[in-house]
């Protein structure tokens, strides 16, 4: 676009051509190093090699078939789960008093909420293993669980504040008029109105906690390690395909999930919603 | 309703809060806290390991080398993202879908799979090296991996979804009238760039170095993957005094100090973005 803009008119069709020559480049740049990741997952040899020769899913055969790596997967689902259960629940209720409810310092309060989007994980990762030890919650599942319920539960608390606010009030007016409770007129009129976001604050909670791996790599244990630790821990010294066999898999289950939330909540937008164009 | 306009009482607001509350002060501000105050004592106040850090110049490199890599992410990924983000504002159908797919796909993806590609890419019989060297263009391959440009490289690539998507935001938000306006009065497109739609995109510059540079400054994953010796960063200098040195004090020191400059970075940004909303008020 800088060629664009800097086009007189007499030039402007080869500003044009050069500007989008440059938008393709950078997009290559942004696409390509993930994308590459799958070709090399599918090579024969014992190391990586490219290109790849002699295609095979062998590594992925690998993968599901080696008791570590399948514990490890089991792990990070099993925590993956939780957190996103817990994030939900207390995101939701904190999101519904934060919009809702008569709290003075509201604003004190959401950048609180808002703090460990930006604190350095690193040192949150060593905070915690320093923290929990002595608590005997270091590479605990109820451990891993409290710790990723912090990273995770900011997001469900924008996402569901940003849907409550363009919730129309007056419907819920009109539900506590015709004698709903309070609590009716939530779960009946504001929760329906209300879940898309909640969903989609479950998703970015589920991959907080299944693609994060600097917290869990100072709080796993020995035998329990979840998936992006052993990833991250086995990189190292692992040179086969089946490290970017795993990093494939890893990759499709965020893309799905994300892609997934991005379609639903368009499609359902809460009626509520005042229209934007 | 109550005529405050909240429709739930302060007992019960208080009660839904709670919980949240809990979490964050039990695995967020408390683990710092406890993190951060360790520094201070040994067991009785002490200032000795800010004496240590103050005193050792491999330390004032290391926090200088974070700035100045944070600084380089921020400038490259501004260069680079602001017009991939014009380009997603103004493009339609098909090709607008194919450049938001481009920036959203590599943000979606966990960053130790994005920072491990780089490894394959760079690493001396990697990706790069093989095509450079069957172009004809090298004849042996060339160290990449373990440098200060791999871990530049790679950085920008991860954080570049932060930079693009705030000035996007705010270049969607640009009604298209005021450029045609300034077409209309004679302008040029650089003009109107330039005179337009520059400055008032110019809150999501700011909200997106912001982000990118705090987010470069406290990076572990990826300058320990791609980064070697010579790349030290304070994220991987606060794991290694953990890890092998069991310094947890000076671990602690290390963190206040980046903390201390992450908020510094943060409130100097807010204040700049104050004025500059105040200013576009005078004029």
């Amino acid at each position: 676009m800088q060629a664009e803009t800097r086009s007189a008119s007499p030039h402007r069709g080869v500003a044009d051509i050069v500007g989008a020559a440059v938008l393709v480049m950078i997009l290559c740049f942004l696409l390509l190093p993930i994308v590459i990741v799958v070709p090399m997952s599918l090579g024969g040899a014992r190391f990586l090699t490219f290109p790849p020769r002699d295609l095979t899913l062998a590594w992925y055969r690998e993968f599901l078939s080696d008791p570590e790596w399948q514990e490890a997967t089991f792990y990070s689902i099993k925590i993956a789960l939780l957190t996103t259960l817990s994030s939900v629940v207390i995101g939701t209720m904190a999101a519904v008093a934060l919009v809702r409810g008569a709290l003075v310092g509201k604003r004190a309060l959401t950048a609180l909420t808002l703090a460990p989007l930006i604190v350095p994980h690193i040192v949150l990762g060593i905070a915690l293993y320093l923290s929990f030890t002595p608590l005997g919650l270091s590479g605990t599942v109820p451990g891993f669980v409290i710790a990723h319920t912090a990273l995770a539960v900011p997001f469900v608390v924008l996402t569901v504040s940003a849907a409550l606010y363009r919730v129309d009030r007056s419907l819920e007016l009109a539900a506590v008029n015709l004698g709903a409770t309070r609590f009716q007129a939530f779960r009946l009129v504001t929760f329906p109105l209300i879940f898309p976001a909640v969903a989609v604050g479950g998703v970015f909670a589920f991959l907080a906690s299944f693609d994060e791996a600097v917290v869990s790599f100072f709080l796993s244990g020995v035998s329990t390690k979840t998936l992006p630790r052993k990833l991250f821990e086995n990189i190292d010294f692992d040179i086969s395909p089946l490290i970017p066999a795993v990093a494939t898999l890893l990759m499709a289950v965020s893309l799905a999930m994300m892609g997934g939330a991005t379609l639903f909540g368009r499609r359902s937008r809460p009626a509520g919603e005042p229209a934007s164009p | 309703m109550s005529a405050t306009g909240a429709s739930i009482g302060t007992r019960a607001s208080w009660l839904l809060v709670t919980p949240l509350i809990v979490v964050l002060v039990f695995a967020f501000f408390w683990p710092i806290a406890n993190l951060l105050s360790r520094s201070f004592f040994n067991p009785d106040f002490s200032l000795d390991k800010y004496e240590t850090l103050w005193s050792q110049q491999l330390y004032w490199r290391v926090f200088g080398r974070s700035i100045w890599i944070s600084v380089a992410c921020c400038v490259i990924c501004l260069v680079v993202g602001y017009p991939v983000a014009y380009a997603m504002a103004r493009l339609t159908g098909w090709r607008g879908l194919v450049v938001a797919a481009c920036v959203l796909v590599p943000l979606w993806t966990s960053v130790l799979v994005r920072s491990y590609s780089w490894i394959f890419l760079l690493q001396r019989n990697g990706v790069v090296n093989s095509v450079l060297q069957d172009l004809g263009f090298i004849g042996r391959p060339l160290q990449m991996l373990y440098t200060e440009g791999a871990v530049l490289v790679a950085m920008t690539h991860v954080l570049l979804p932060f930079m693009i998507l705030p000035i996007f935001s705010t270049l969607r938000g640009i009604p298209p009238e005021l450029s045609l306006a300034a077409r209309n009065l004679g302008a040029g497109r650089a003009m109107t760039f330039w005179k337009v739609t520059l400055p008032l995109s110019l809150p999501g510059v700011s909200t997106g170095v912001l982000f990118v540079f705090i987010l470069a400054l406290g990076f572990y994953i990826t300058p320990a993957m791609v980064g070697g010796p010579k790349t030290l960063m304070i994220g991987t200098v606060i794991a290694q005094q953990v890890t092998e040195l069991l310094d947890w004090r000076f671990a602690g020191a290390l963190s206040t100090v980046l903390l201390v400059l992450t908020l510094l970075v943060a409130v100097v940004f807010q204040r700049a973005l104050a004025v500059e909303r105040l200013s576009g008020h005078a004029s």
